[in-house]
C-alpha cells in the first residue's frame, strides 16, 4: 500500500485525489504530513500541493455533486480527524465512478461517513457561532479567542461579516494558531502570536476599554436572573453547554461580586 | 449608576423570564448600509440557562409596575415585590452592547401596564424605533403588544418589530375572568386580528409592489398558561388550532405555571411545574405544525388528555394499529414520518435512499432509525417472519425500556421525538 503525504490543506488534499486517478494509486491512502507514523507501513511518496490539479478536481466535484453535498465534502475535510482522508476519498470514487447521483446513498457506507461527519462539523460552525464572546479593547477591537474541536473558521467567516459591518473585530482559534481579522473593510486570514497569556485575565484587563467588565457583569447577571431554579435541570444545559467551552464564556466565570441572585419563590 | 442598572436588570429579567419564548427565527431582515445585525437566518441559543432553555434574546420587561392584577402573574398589582423601570435609553444601550459582543440575536420586550396600555405601548415602540433609525439595527426585535393598545400603535411596532406577540394567557375566557379580572379577551383577539389582517396585506403588497416596508416580517405568536386554570388538553389543542388556522399565527407558545403566588385560585406554591404535560403540549403541537396531524387525531372527546407516559405520536400509532406495520421500502412519505421513532430528517433519508438500494434493518439504524420504537410498526423486505404485538404489550414494553427516561423531568427543549 501507498501511503501519500500531503500537507494539510485541501488544494493538497485535491492534488493527491488527481495523483491517485492519474497514477492509478488503485490502494493508496493519504495522509497530513503531521502523522508521520503511517510511513512506517510500506511506501510513502509527497504530495506536492499544484493548484492546477487542485482546480481540475474540484470542478469535477463541482459537475458531480449538488452544492449542499459539495459543502459536506468539505466540512468533513475541515475536520481534520486522522485518516477522514480515506473515506473521502472513496467517496469521490463512488461519485465519479456512478452513472447518476449517489451523493444521498446513505446506505453506502462513505456516502454515510461524508454525510455524519459533516453533519458534526456544521454542529461546531453552529456553536462557535453562538458561543463566540467579543471583548473591546482599548483601541476599539472586538476580539474573541475560541478553541473549536474542528477547523470552522471558514465556516464561519461569512456569518460574522454579514453580521458586525460597523466594528472592528478578531476570532482568533488558539488551537490552530490562525484568526479572521474585520477592519471595517475586508476580512482577513491572519497569523498572529500574543505577547500575553490571553486566558489570564489579569493580563488582559489594562488592555479592555473601561466599560468592558460593566457589560460582562451585566450579562452574567442576566444569565443569572433569567434562570428557573424551580425548572433546574443541569443535565440538559450541560448538554447544550458542553463543558469544555466554558472558559470562553463569561456567563459561566465564577460569580465575582454583587450578582443579584434571584429572589427564591418569586 | 452601574448598580443601579445591575439591579433594575436582575428585577426586570426576572420578571419576564415566564413568557418562555425566546425564538429569534423566521425572520428576513439582512444587514444594510454597513449597519449593526442581521436576522435572516436561524436565530441562534447563544446560552443555556441551568434549566435548559435557550437564551437567544435580551428578554425584559421595560418595567414591572403594572395597574392590573393577574393572580398568575409575579408584577401584578398587589403583589409586594421590588419594582424597577428602565429608561428607553438603557434598553437601547443593554441591546446594543449585549449584540456587539454576540451574546444575543436581538431584544424581546415587554412590559407591565403603567398609566395606560398606549402610554406603555408608547414607550416599546419608541425603543424598536431608536434602535433601527438611530443605532442601524438589523438584529431581532420582538415587542409584546400590551392588550388594549391602539391600532396606530400596532402598526407602528410592525414597522420595526420582527414579531409581535399578544399573549392569551388563559385558554379560556372563563378562566381569564377569574385570574385576570382586568383584561377582557376582546382586548387580545382585537390586536391579533388587526396583525393577522395587516401582516397578510403586507405579504400581498411585497409580491406586487418594490417598495413596501417590511411589516413583522417573522410574523406573530402567543402564549397560554398551562395549568393554572381547568382546561384539559384537547380544550387547550383545540384553542392552538384555531390560532394557527384563524390568526395565521407562527407559534404558540405553552408555559408550564410556576407556582408563585398563595392566592387560592390558583395551585399552591411548591407544586410542581407541569413540565411534562407542557413537554407533550409541545409534542403535540409540532405533530399539528410539521407532521400535518389534525388537532382531533391528537386527542378526542374519549380521552381528552395526552398521555403522560407515552408520547402523542406513539399514542396515535397505538391507537391505530390498523394502519401499522409498514413496508418501509414502499410506504408513503406522509406515512413514514407518521411511525413513531421517526423524524421529518429520517423519513427524508429512508425514502431517498432506498431508491439505491432496498433497505434492511442496518441500514435503517445506521441512518439513525432508532428501532426500539419504530421496529414495532415497520417491516423490510427480507424481514418476513415478524412477531405480532397488541397495542398494549408494545405499550408495556417501550415504558419499560425507557422506564427511567420518562419519570425524569424535561423541559420543552429536550429532543421532541
Ligand atoms: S397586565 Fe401583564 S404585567 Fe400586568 S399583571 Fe397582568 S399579566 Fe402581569
Amino acid at each position: 500500500m501507498t501511503v501519500l503525504v500531503y500537507d494539510g490543506s485541501l488544494g493538497g488534499l485535491l492534488t493527491a485525489i488527481f495523483d491517485i486517478y492519474e497514477y492509478k494509486l488503485s490502494d493508496a491512502s493519504v495522509r497530513k504530513a503531521e502523522e508521520t507514523s503511517y510511513s512506517l507501513f510500506g511506501q510513502t511518496r509527497t504530495i506536492h500541493t499544484d493548484e492546477e490539479k487542485a482546480q481540475r478536481v474540484w470542478k469535477k466535484l463541482e459537475d458531480k455533486l449538488s452544492r449542499p453535498a459539495l459543502g459536506q465534502f468539505y466540512k468533513t475535510y475541515l475536520s481534520e480527524l486522522p485518516g477522514i482522508e480515506d473515506p473521502l476519498i472513496r467517496y469521490v470514487r463512488y461519485v465519479l465512478s456512478a452513472k447518476g447521483s449517489v451523493e444521498n446513498d446513505y446506505s453506502h457506507p462513505d456516502v454515510l461517513t461524508v454525510q455524519q461527519t459533516s453533519r458534526k462539523v456544521h454542529r461546531e460552525k453552529h456553536r462557535m457561532e453562538a458561543f463566540v464572546r467579543f471583548q473591546l479593547t482599548k483601541d476599539r477591537l472586538y476580539y474573541s479567542i475560541i478553541q473549536p474541536d474542528f477547523n470552522v473558521l471558514p465556516l464561519i467567516r461569512k456569518h460574522f461579516t454579514d453580521r458586525y459591518a460597523d466594528q472592528k473585530w478578531l476570532i482568533y482559534d488558539s488551537r490552530r494558531k490562525y484568526g479572521l481579522f474585520y477592519n471595517l473593510e475586508v476580512v482577513e486570514e491572519v497569523e498572529m502570536e500574543f505577547a500575553i497569556n490571553t486566558a489570564d485575565p489579569s493580563q488582559v484587563a489594562h488592555l479592555l476599554d473601561e466599560k468592558e467588565e460593566l457589560w460582562q457583569k451585566l450579562w452574567q447577571q442576566y444569565f443569572t436572573s433569567v434562570n428557573i431554579p424551580a425548572r433546574k435541570n443541569m443535565k440538559l444545559h450541560i448538554k447544550h453547554m458542553p463543558k469544555r467551552y466554558w472558559k470562553f464564556l463569561p456567563e459561566k466565570q465564577p460569580v465575582k461580586d454583587n450578582r443579584i441572585d434571584p429572589p427564591a419563590a418569586a | 449608576m452601574s448598580e443601579r442598572l445591575l439591579e433594575k436588570l436582575s428585577i426586570l429579567a426576572d420578571a419576564a423570564k415566564y413568557d418562555v419564548s425566546c425564538s429569534s427565527s423566521g425572520s428576513n431582515r439582512k444587514n444594510e448600509n454597513k449597519g449593526l445585525g442581521d436576522s435572516k437566518g436561524m436565530g441562534i441559543c447563544h446560552a443555556y440557562t441551568e434549566d435548559g432553555r435557550c437564551v437567544s434574546l435580551l428578554k425584559i420587561l421595560l418595567t414591572n409596575h403594572c395597574i392590573f392584577d393577574c393572580a398568575y402573574c409575579v408584577s401584578r398589582k398587589s403583589n409586594d415585590i421590588k419594582r424597577a423601570a428602565f429608561t428607553v435609553q438603557e434598553v437601547v444601550d443593554l441591546t446594543i452592547n449585549f449584540y456587539r459582543r454576540n451574546y444575543i440575536e436581538g431584544l424581546f420586550l415587554s412590559s407591565g401596564i403603567f398609566s395606560n396600555p398606549d402610554y406603555t405601548m408608547e414607550r416599546l415602540v419608541l425603543i424598536a424605533k431608536k434602535l433601527r433609525t438611530e443605532h442601524n439595527f438589523h438584529g431581532y426585535i420582538h415587542l409584546k403588544s400590551i392588550p388594549g393598545a391602539s391600532d396606530e400603535l400596532m402598526h407602528q411596532a410592525g414597522l420595526y418589530a420582527d414579531r409581535l406577540s399578544v399573549n392569551i394567557e388563559m385558554p379560556t375566557k372563563e378562566s381569564l375572568a377569574v385570574l385576570a379580572p382586568d383584561k377582557k379577551r376582546e382586548d387580545m383577539i382585537r390586536p391579533m386580528q388587526y396583525l393577522k389582517t395587516a401582516i397578510e396585506e403586507n405579504r400581498d403588497d411585497q409580491k406586487t409592489i418594490k417598495k413596501v416596508p417590511r411589516f413583522a416580517p417573522a410574523g406573530q405568536s402567543t402564549q397560554m398558561v398551562i395549568g393554572a386554570s381547568p382546561e384539559n388538553d384537547l380544550q387547550i389543542l383545540w384553542i392552538a388550532d384555531q390560532f394557527y388556522k384563524k390568526m395565521k399565527l407562527k407559534r404558540v407558545y405553552y408555559s408550564g405555571y410556576v407556582p408563585i403566588s398563595t392566592d387560592n385560585r390558583l395551585p399552591a406554591v411548591g407544586t410542581p411545574v407541569p413540565m411534562i404535560r407542557e413537554n407533550r403540549l409541545y409534542q403535540a403541537d409540532w405533530l399539528m405544525r410539521f407532521y400535518d396531524f389534525k388537532a382531533e387525531e391528537i386527542v378526542t372527546p374519549e380521552e381528552p388528555l395526552l398521555d403522560m407516559e407515552i408520547d402523542p405520536k406513539l399514542n396515535w400509532a397505538l391507537r391505530n394499529m390498523n394502519q401499522f406495520p409498514l413496508d418501509i421500502n414502499k410506504a408513503d412519505y406522509h406515512m413514514i414520518v407518521r411511525v413513531p421513532g421517526i423524524g421529518i430528517q429520517s423519513a427524508k433519508k429512508i425514502v431517498s435512499a432506498r431508491k439505491f438500494s432496498t433497505l434492511r434493518w442496518d441500514h435503517l439504524k445506521k441512518i439513525g432509525v432508532s428501532l426500539n420504537k419504530t421496529k414495532y410498526f415497520i417491516t423490510c423486505k427480507l424481514d418476513e417472519n415478524r412477531k405480532q404485538f397488541d397495542p398494549l404489550q408494545i405499550r408495556q414494553m417501550l415504558l419499560a425500556e425507557a422506564a427511567s427516561k420518562y419519570k425524569a423531568n424535561f423541559s420543552p427543549q429536550i429532543k421532541l421525538f
